[in-house]
């Protein structure tokens, strides 16, 4: 048994279709319980009241929309260097989700910005280079959408999305260079120092696991049903229609 | 060659002007804020210009089949690309460099301040040639690529902008530039360390 057995279609669409269920479910339960204990059985910040509780939608939507990125390189590489169409199609899968992560992302934190720093929108560097990766996902998504050929499409938006992924670096390190920011520092990180506070930190931490199983799950959901599109398209060519 | 082909180098060196003469019909003829506003306005200048003549890059080539002569010849693809990116530099960037002290008389730079957007579009713009490059190799052979070269190219530019303009206007302004250069430089240098390379590979998938 290796891990890349599952790079074989069938073998796939049969793991995923047992797991989907699964995954679905326990992202629907610990979102919601994440949700209500942080909305619900949290005090109010001294500084900022209840606004602070756009926190639990606002991190883990960051979080999600950086690491959904992440994970298409992972699976442009492994595309380029095995050749396997799951891989790519997982790739194909992750930008829409990562797109409207990133969507969220923005939007929560507008609504934040808004009562906190007193304006929707700053150029801040975190901030900005928030808007940066929208960029490069809508570059990813049309290029995607451009391109006829399947294999071709894959391999073109695999190079992209490696290249995106440095020049995405740098963007990253440009704008901090360019301008100082309002954003605080990261709410989640090694360093004890930095966290948010204990009280609020739990149910995040809660609401995160949530995203990410939903983001898994909507991989999966999207991989599948790029593998029966192109089956069917499949189909379809040979039966002459 | 390049000159002739329909008159695509003086088109953006032409495109580069008008924008430039533009932007004060639309911010008002005030020489001060202009002065401000210049070495943004000539970086975007600069920047929109070169994207417009990207397409030419292997789109020609392309249709015609000589990028098929090119990839069977003894040259490695890689070496095309630089090529073709030194090209695009010369007949677009290095023009656009030149028009630079003309067009920064008309937005009331001092003639000691021309010289900081001069370095910084000297250093800036061979990245933005060869990050075209691979953009044009990404969107050779596709019906309309122009419109999406655009869109998966400007991101890309994101970084050299940054670095350029912020050269320019520290320098303009009478900071330290060192940094900011250094860092544009070294922009440039990536971009032409790795860039050549993918663009081969993207050219290679798509004369498949």
């Amino acid at each position: 048994m290796s891990f890349w057995e599952y790079a074989n279609p069938v073998k796939f669409l049969k793991l995923s279709g047992s797991l989907l269920p699964y995954v679905s479910i326990l992202a629907a339960i610990t979102i919601i319980a994440g949700l209500s204990w942080g909305f619900f059985f949290t005090p109010d910040d001294y500084k900022q009241g209840a606004t602070v509780k756009i926190l639990y939608v606002h991190v883990p939507s960051a979080f999600v929309a950086i690491n959904a990125w992440f994970m298409m390189l992972v699976a442009s590489i492994i595309w380029l260097v095995r050749r396997h169409h799951v891989s790519a199609l997982a790739a194909k899968a992750a930008a829409p989700i990562g797109i409207a992560m990133t969507i969220i992302g923005l939007v929560t934190g507008a609504l934040w910005g808004q009562p906190m720093w007193g304006t929707w929108w700053e150029w801040d560097p975190k901030l900005t280079s928030f808007l940066i990766l929208f960029l490069f996902y809508l570059g990813y998504i049309i290029l995607w959408a451009a391109v006829e050929d399947p294999d071709t499409a894959a391999d073109l938006t695999s190079v992209l999305c490696i290249v995106g992924s440095v020049f995405a670096v740098l963007s990253r390190y440009a704008t901090n260079f360019w301008n100082q920011g309002l954003h605080q520092d990261a709410s989640l990180s090694i360093d004890k120092e930095e966290h948010v506070a204990d009280v609020f930190y739990y149910p995040l931490i809660v609401v995160m696991a949530g995203f990410v199983l939903l983001f898994v799950a909507l991989v999966l959901l999207n991989t599948r049903s790029e593998i029966m599109k192109r089956r069917a398209g499949a189909i379809m060519v040979r039966s002459g229609i | 060659m390049l000159f002739g082909q329909g008159g695509g180098f003086g088109l953006s060196l032409a495109f580069f002007f008008i924008l430039v003469v533009f932007f004060p019909f639309a911010i008002g003829p005030n020489l001060d804020l202009l002065s401000k506003v210049a070495p943004g306005t000539l970086w975007v200048g600069a920047l929109l210009a070169c994207l417009l003549s990207l397409e030419r890059i292997f789109a020609l080539d392309f249709e015609d089949g000589t990028l098929d002569l090119l990839v069977t010849s003894p040259i490695p693809l890689e070496g095309v690309v630089i090529s073709k990116a030194i090209v695009h530099w010369l007949t677009t960037g290095l023009p656009l460099v030149l028009l630079t002290p003309f067009l920064g008389v008309l937005l009331g730079l001092q003639n000691s301040n021309v010289i900081f957007l001069i370095i910084s579009l000297i250093l800036g713009t061979p990245a933005l040639s060869i990050i075209g490059a691979f953009g044009a190799a990404l969107t050779a052979g596709m019906k309309r690529g122009g419109l999406l070269l655009s869109i998966l190219v400007l991101p890309f530019y994101i970084p050299t902008l940054i670095f350029g303009a912020e050269a320019a206007r520290r320098g303009i302004e009478g900071f330290e530039t060192q940094t900011s250069i250094l860092l544009l430089l070294g922009v440039s240098l990536l971009s032409w360390a790795i860039l050549p390379f993918a663009a081969a590979s993207v050219l290679r998938i798509n004369l498949r």
